[in-house]
């Protein structure tokens, strides 16, 4: 499954969204109220379990964790520096 | 404290007002007032009461009419200063028949009209019924302490003390959620007078009169929350001076809540500074011993024991305490809910419902409670946080200004880079518009009103219609803008938090589930308009909060609860209602059955939140979030069940110690053939 599919799927059922057509690849996840400083703990916990690679504190920034497609390409960045 | 009821024509034409209707009404409030019943009747208009006699114990009955008979008042609460003003009514050639502040209020009204509810120093919800005009004026206290509900049906204006009692005077009233009174729940945390969660039904807003006279409405406030605009009629004195005016003025604030009722009257014991302080000033008036009550929980994280028995050796009270387990909140949760008759996104009420029983119990029936000083000085972490997020975004590239969030919340300094990285994104967004209306508050609203996500796609898109946040903001009064900042902050707390919620779901009503009346020395007018006069630095210094209450208490109050870090008002909420000791109804209004009954929630959303909440363990803490949304989802669908799908309770049988029919006898006759076998008249 492609990155982006597994992370929507971990939000969808971790932040009990009602609406999936809302859950954009683009929609901030803060800013629209899904994911609290507490729940943003919860994804970088699953990213971790997930993906088997370490999340180190400089790299929790809005930047790398604000959408599902900067989650989607952080984790690619990730997966290839730990390839390469 | 009492119920009030009521119906009136608005409408010629329409039969005159049953009997049993008014019984079913006050019989559904029978415990705001177990102590009597009054009822009155006319062709075009019916009043009830329900009384918990505290002042007068002897002629205070109600309904109570004017010399002529002409003027009719119902009334709950409190009218603090009725001895002075009978004296004035007195000189200016009004005679009294009785003592009670009852009869104050109808002179009073001959005297001033609508501008007497000025004068009066209280907490108050009023009916007066002028039989010959044919007008109903109806009028409530400056903050709200006191509810007073609303409902026009089939050309009849129905009013009464609380909602379950309009919906048992005529059953063919439709009842459902309102979908912009969910919209505001899931946003201020409450509704925000005059909306209610119910469809038709309004609320009279705090300090507001209305008069109804045949085809014509008038509503307007008698009184507003005015604070120094432009740094005009602020108060000029030092910080000691402020604080010896705010104690004196809460000493005499509690010497006419204490000694005026002719029962004895007691005082929770929080732990707080505001409580603590209510009580010692108590213990002073007083000159002797009284009763004091407190909760504790078996949870430490909530608990402050050691403070309330601190402070009640210190006054040497009398103190009973109650001990709040997580399943008792979970047992007592659908009668809190049918009390509070809206939903809840906290549990907090549900040990104030226990220590009202406590109360009651031990055979006191008014409590003093520190209720307001934290709207009033300033008291909450809200205020604190708006502060240090406008400091920030008058700089808002600064990174030295956000590590004051740091020292207000000192758990992020403790906590994972993520989570203070994310916190400050959260605390930091939309701060250029720091000197917006509004700007404090968003941290509460947004988050809040982010759970809407749960509602079912109808009800979103009906709640979606009007932004709630902007409507509130679009009523705030011309000078609001010219307030300080702080100010500004209060006044939001006070308009939402404090009226919508605080002193009515977990204050009236947790209180007079059990008969208890609640007496708020905090919302004493004149100490409101003193605090509101301050200067803002006076009430939050730096970071330190209600420094001039502070100040007021030293001597007064041990110094180590006045120093003690402020601990808010919290209970266990949605750890009360997982594990295996969770009460069965949980299961009930979980299930998708009653989900897709009630329409409110969508039953895929609550299902995945529900998994979530049983898959989590009971040692540790849900996120702020996850609490509300299982509180919120609990709660709406037991009102749901308990006020909109179940038929009203017309069952109640009333003795009726006071009527006055006065309907030509023949159709009396019938109506009392048919309402009021259980009815004796003396």
């Amino acid at each position: 499954m492609k990155v982006q599919e597994r992370v929507r799927g971990f939000i969808l059922e971790y932040f009990y969204v009602s609406d999936p057509a809302e859950l954009t690849d683009e929609i901030s996840l803060i800013d629209s109220g899904y994911v609290d400083s507490t729940g943003m703990l919860e994804i970088i916990l699953f990213l971790e379990g997930e993906y088997g690679f370490h999340i180190e504190d400089q790299e929790t920034i809005p930047e790398n964790l604000e959408t599902i497609s900067r989650i989607a390409a952080f984790v690619a960045r990730k997966q290839l520096s730990a390839a390469g | 404290m009492c119920g009030i009821v009521g119906s009136v024509a608005l409408v010629d034409g329409m039969p005159p007002p049953a009997l049993e209707d008014l019984v079913a009404m006050i019989g559904a409030l029978r415990h705001r007032g177990p102590d009597e019943f009054g009822a009155y009747r006319d062709r075009r208009a019916g009043l009830a009461h329900a009384r918990l006699s505290i002042i007068d114990l002897a002629t205070g009955q109600q309904p109570l009419a004017n010399e002529t008979g002409s003027l009719w008042v119902i009334f709950n609460g409190e009218i603090y200063n009725y001895l002075e003003l009978r004296s004035e009514l007195e000189t200016l050639g009004h005679r009294f028949h009785t003592k009670s502040d009852t009869e104050v209020i109808v002179h009073a009204f001959e005297q001033w009209g609508p501008d007497a509810f000025r004068r009066f120093n209280g907490q108050f919800a009023i009916a007066l019924w002028d039989a010959e005009a044919g007008t109903l004026v109806l009028a409530r206290d400056r903050l709200g302490v006191r509810p007073l509900y609303l409902c026009e049906h089939a050309g009849r204006l129905w009013f009464a003390s609380e909602v379950k009692a309009i919906f048992a005077g005529d059953p063919t009233i439709p009842r459902g959620l309102d979908p912009l009174g969910l919209a505001e729940t899931f946003t201020f945390w409450t509704t925000a007078a005059p909306q209610t969660v119910f469809a038709g039904v309004t609320e009279l807003e705090p300090g507001h009169v209305r008069t109804i006279s045949r085809g014509c409405v008038e509503d307007r406030a008698f009184w507003e929350p005015r604070y120094p605009v432009d740094g005009r009629a602020m108060f000029r004195g030092t910080p000691q001076e402020a604080a010896e005016q705010v104690r004196d003025r809460l000493e005499e604030s509690v010497r006419l809540r204490m000694l005026r009722a002719d029962v004895p009257v007691g005082c929770y014991l929080s732990g707080g500074l505001d409580s603590s302080l209510v009580a010692a000033l108590g213990r002073r008036v007083k000159g002797e011993r009284f009763c004091t009550y407190s909760i504790r929980f078996e949870d430490a994280e909530y608990d402050e024991t050691p403070f309330q028995r601190t402070m009640a050796a210190f006054i040497e009270s009398d103190h009973r305490e109650i001990m709040v387990r997580r399943r008792d909140i979970a047992e007592v949760f659908p009668d809190v809910v049918q009390h509070a008759e809206r939903p809840l996104l906290r549990t907090a009420p549900a040990p104030l419902y226990l220590l009202s029983r406590l109360v009651r119990g031990s055979g006191i029936k008014v409590v003093l409670t520190g209720e307001g000083a934290d709207e009033m000085f300033a008291g909450y972490d809200l205020f604190r946080e708006a502060k240090v997020r406008r400091f920030w975004g008058r700089q808002p590239d600064s990174t030295i200004r956000p590590r004051l969030l740091d020292r207000l919340y000192p758990y992020l300094a403790r906590s994972p880079v993520a989570q203070r990285t994310m916190a400050r994104e959260f605390f930091g967004r939309g701060r250029e518009q720091w000197a917006e209306p509004g700007f404090s508050h968003q941290t509460r609203w947004q988050p809040a009103a982010a759970l809407q996500r749960l509602f079912a796609a109808d009800l979103r898109r009906d709640a979606s219609r009007v932004d709630v946040a902007e409507r509130l903001l679009a009523s705030l009064p011309g000078e609001f803008g010219r307030w300080p900042h702080l100010a500004q902050d209060q006044y939001l707390e006070v308009r939402t938090l404090l009226s919508g919620y605080l002193l009515s779901a977990q204050g009236d009503r947790m209180l007079m589930a059990h008969s208890v009346e609640g007496r708020f020395p905090f919302l004493d007018v004149d100490l409101v308009e003193l605090a509101n006069s301050l200067p803002p630095s006076y009430k939050l210094r730096g970071l330190d909060e209600k420094h001039v209450l502070k100040r007021a208490a030293t001597g007064l109050v041990p110094d180590e609860i006045i120093r003690r870090p402020k601990q808010p008002y919290r209970a266990p909420d949605a750890l009360s209602f997982i594990g295996p000791e969770a009460p069965d109804w949980v299961a009930d209004v979980m299930s998708e059955r009653a989900l897709t009954d009630s329409g409110v929630f969508d039953p895929a959303a609550v299902g995945r939140l529900w998994r979530k909440c049983r898959s989590h363990p009971a040692s540790e803490q849900f996120s702020n979030a996850d609490n509300m949304a299982l509180v919120g989802v609990l709660s709406t669908g037991l009102l749901f069940e308990q006020l909109v799908r179940r038929a009203p309770d017309r069952s109640a049988t009333i003795e009726f110690q006071t009527v006055v029919d006065r309907l030509p006898t023949r159709e009396s006759g019938d109506a009392l053939a048919r309402g009021t076998r259980e009815m004796r008249t003396t």
